[in-house]
């Protein structure tokens, strides 16, 4: 019966432009469910890596949720900030390796400015425990110095020198300039595909300083202390937003977690990073799955054009159907041939429509980057694997109703159709 | 006796009415036999027994000696692959494959056939010669011919490595009269040269003058 296969083939081919048609519908219902799935893992993993290395992250009681969001994130304010009394008493706990302090509240330009310590770029660790790079420049030493990273920078057109100003506040109000203690540029990051892109980084006694002649967030009027004379001035913040921590040993996570959430001295929370980075994926997950749910339709969409493909071909097919019966094909093989053409044209789908991912992973690198994505892997995942399988699966299911019906026709025709 | 039928019925249904009933039948090698009888009188059905694609109910068809009934499906399939050839009342060919490769099908799917046909390109070329058909049509795809063209490619498919036996279901309907008579000799020819029985069916009682015996089926019967 290998005589059969070819023959199918060629049948195949002569109804290439609607069997063209459907492949072409699989294919795109492949990659669109691949895509989603891939992307979902890339955005997933960038995610939960947008900090790495870090064991606890410390702030004013909130949930922990919120508490990652404006302290990883930069996103939203924090409600309440941390005396600097607190941090110092905590950070002296042995159990600690290192700790960097946070002050958020200001912005450049609609990015947000974090008032941190020079420690920030030897610990901050984000992806599979990268740390920090330098593009160019280097850390913040003199109190008016800043450091862009990468988004900043490459936006808005800045380079090692330029001088900046910051505003108070997320730049929603007007009159809110630091304009009279501007800054310099003096070291630019890599991009790192995290929020530390959009961050412009000053040292927390620039913070301090350039809020010396403000009271309860506005410039006390008709009073000024010039950029010149900050020094003589005490610059030790009261309070910080957060504070990042790294332990000797991991085991003692729990320990000091604890002990911080039952600190006396004011209400405080410690929550491990990645725990409450996937608490926060989980609310926007409805988005992804969502999108799940989107490209599974457009699969049984494609797979029903198969389906009605398949059926409607088959009346024209019963001539064909009983010339093959008469040169000694018997019904399993008409039930085999047609499983064969919807086996095939799932297979080839499924593959291409891999090809199709591989080659928009493979050349997609700046659109991407768009969406703050990092680039896509390039090689399936199980997960993927496991989707074309199930893409393969269901094309052959599909098949079978076709399949069966040419079975009973063949065998009701014989070899004389009655169409 | 290259077909031999005994006390045969077949109903579709078990409360039907006999599709077929046919007491004895029987053509011999290098025979033809006309098979007469209105739309409706069971030829259609009685090729399909012979052609071993229906079981009757009831009776015994011997081809070649071997019992129909003692085969299975598979085998029944393979048998009608080895000795038998059919041409139908029209759209007989893939209209895909060119008329050449239509007549080549029987040697792709029957060994025997191949083997019986020596070298089934000289022999598919030799039958076309011989049936009349323009050799710049022999290339060309099926799905172009004419219909008396159609008609002849599906006879040197039938012819195609000698099968033993020949069944032609109404195959000269679409054409017109003088057509009819020069395809049938042409076919008879064939058929006899290829020691081939042959059973042809057709409603038209004028072209039974072609042939060896006639029978007249009605109503399923004989």
């Amino acid at each position: 019966m290998n005589a059969l296969w070819r023959l199918a083939l060629a049948s195949a081919w002569n109804r290439r432009l609607s069997l063209g048609l459907t492949l072409l519908a699989v294919l795109l219902a492949t990659t669109l469910l691949l895509s989603v799935e891939r992307i979902r893992q890339a955005a997933r993993d960038g995610f939960a890596q947008s900090v790495s290395g870090t064991d606890l992250v410390v702030g004013a009681r909130s949930s922990p949720v919120q508490l990652v969001l404006y302290s990883v994130f930069r996103l939203g304010e924090a409600t309440n900030n941390l005396s600097w009394d607190s941090y110092r008493k905590i950070a002296a706990d042995p159990a600690i390796a290192w700790s960097v302090p946070l002050a958020l509240g200001d912005s450049h330009r609609g990015f947000p400015v974090l008032g941190t310590t020079p420690a920030y770029f030897d610990h901050y660790r984000y992806g599979d425990r990268q740390p920090l790079r330098f593009a160019s420049g280097q850390v913040f030493s003199g109190i008016f110095d800043a450091v862009l990273g990468a988004e900043v920078a490459q936006r808005l057109g800045y380079r090692i020198g330029d001088q900046i100003t910051l505003t108070h506040g997320d730049g929603g109000l007007a009159g809110m300039e630091h304009a009279d203690k501007p800054f310099s540029v003096v070291g630019i990051l890599a991009p790192t595909g995290t929020p530390v892109d959009r961050t412009v980084h000053v040292g927390l006694a620039a913070i301090e300083a350039i809020h010396l002649d403000w009271v309860g967030g506005t410039p006390l009027p008709g009073f000024s202390i010039g950029a010149d004379i900050v020094q003589k001035f005490d610059l030790t913040p009261k309070s910080i937003t957060a504070f990042l921590v790294g332990l000797h040993r991991r085991v003692e996570v729990f320990r000091l977690q604890r002990k911080i959430n039952e600190f006396a001295g004011e209400p405080l929370l410690a929550v491990l990073p990645g725990v409450a980075l996937d608490q926060l994926w989980q609310t926007v997950g409805i988005v992804e799955q969502a999108l799940q749910a989107v490209s599974w339709l457009v699969l049984v969409v494609g797979l029903a054009g198969l389906m009605a493909t398949l059926l409607a071909g088959l009346n024209e097919r019963r001539r064909e159907m009983a010339i093959l019966r008469s040169l000694g094909a018997g019904p399993r093989h008409i039930l085999g041939l047609l499983l064969l053409e919807s086996g095939l044209v799932s297979l080839l789908g499924a593959f291409c429509g891999l090809g199709l991912l591989s080659l928009f992973a493979a050349s997609g690198d700046g659109l991407l980057q768009r969406f703050g994505l990092a680039a896509l892997p390039l090689a399936p995942s199980p997960a993927e694997w496991r989707l074309l399988g199930l893409v393969l699966a269901c094309g052959t299911l599909v098949g079978l109703l076709p399949a069966w019906r040419a079975y009973r026709l063949s065998l009701a025709d014989g070899l004389t159709p009655r169409s | 006796m290259a077909i031999r039928i005994d006390d045969l019925l077949f109903r579709w249904r078990a409360a039907a009415p006999p599709a077929v009933r046919l007491e004895h039948l029987a053509v011999a090698a290098g025979r033809s036999l006309f098979l007469h009888g209105p739309s409706g009188a069971g030829k259609s059905t009685l090729l399909n027994l012979i052609g071993g694609v229906l079981q009757p109910e009831r009776g015994r068809i011997e081809l070649l000696g071997q019992a129909l009934g003692a085969l299975s499906a598979a085998r029944r399939d393979a048998f009608r692959a080895d000795h038998l050839g059919f041409i139908f009342q029209q759209f007989n060919l893939l209209p895909w494959l060119s008329a050449r490769d239509n007549v080549l099908l029987p040697c792709r799917f029957s060994r025997r056939r191949r083997q019986r046909a020596d070298d089934p390109a000289a022999a598919a070329a030799r039958l076309l010669a011989a049936l009349d058909l323009e050799p710049a049509a022999t290339a060309a795809p099926a799905g172009e011919l004419s219909v008396g063209q159609q008609q002849r490619v599906a006879a040197a498919r039938a012819l195609i490595g000698r099968p033993e036996i020949i069944v032609a279901d109404e195959p000269t309907s679409a054409l017109d009269a003088a057509r009819q008579d020069a395809f049938i000799e042409l076919l008879l020819g064939e058929a006899r040269a290829a020691g081939s029985a042959l059973v042809f069916v057709s409603h038209d009682l004028r072209l039974a003058r072609h042939f060896d015996d006639s029978l007249a089926l009605a109503g399923g019967e004989a």
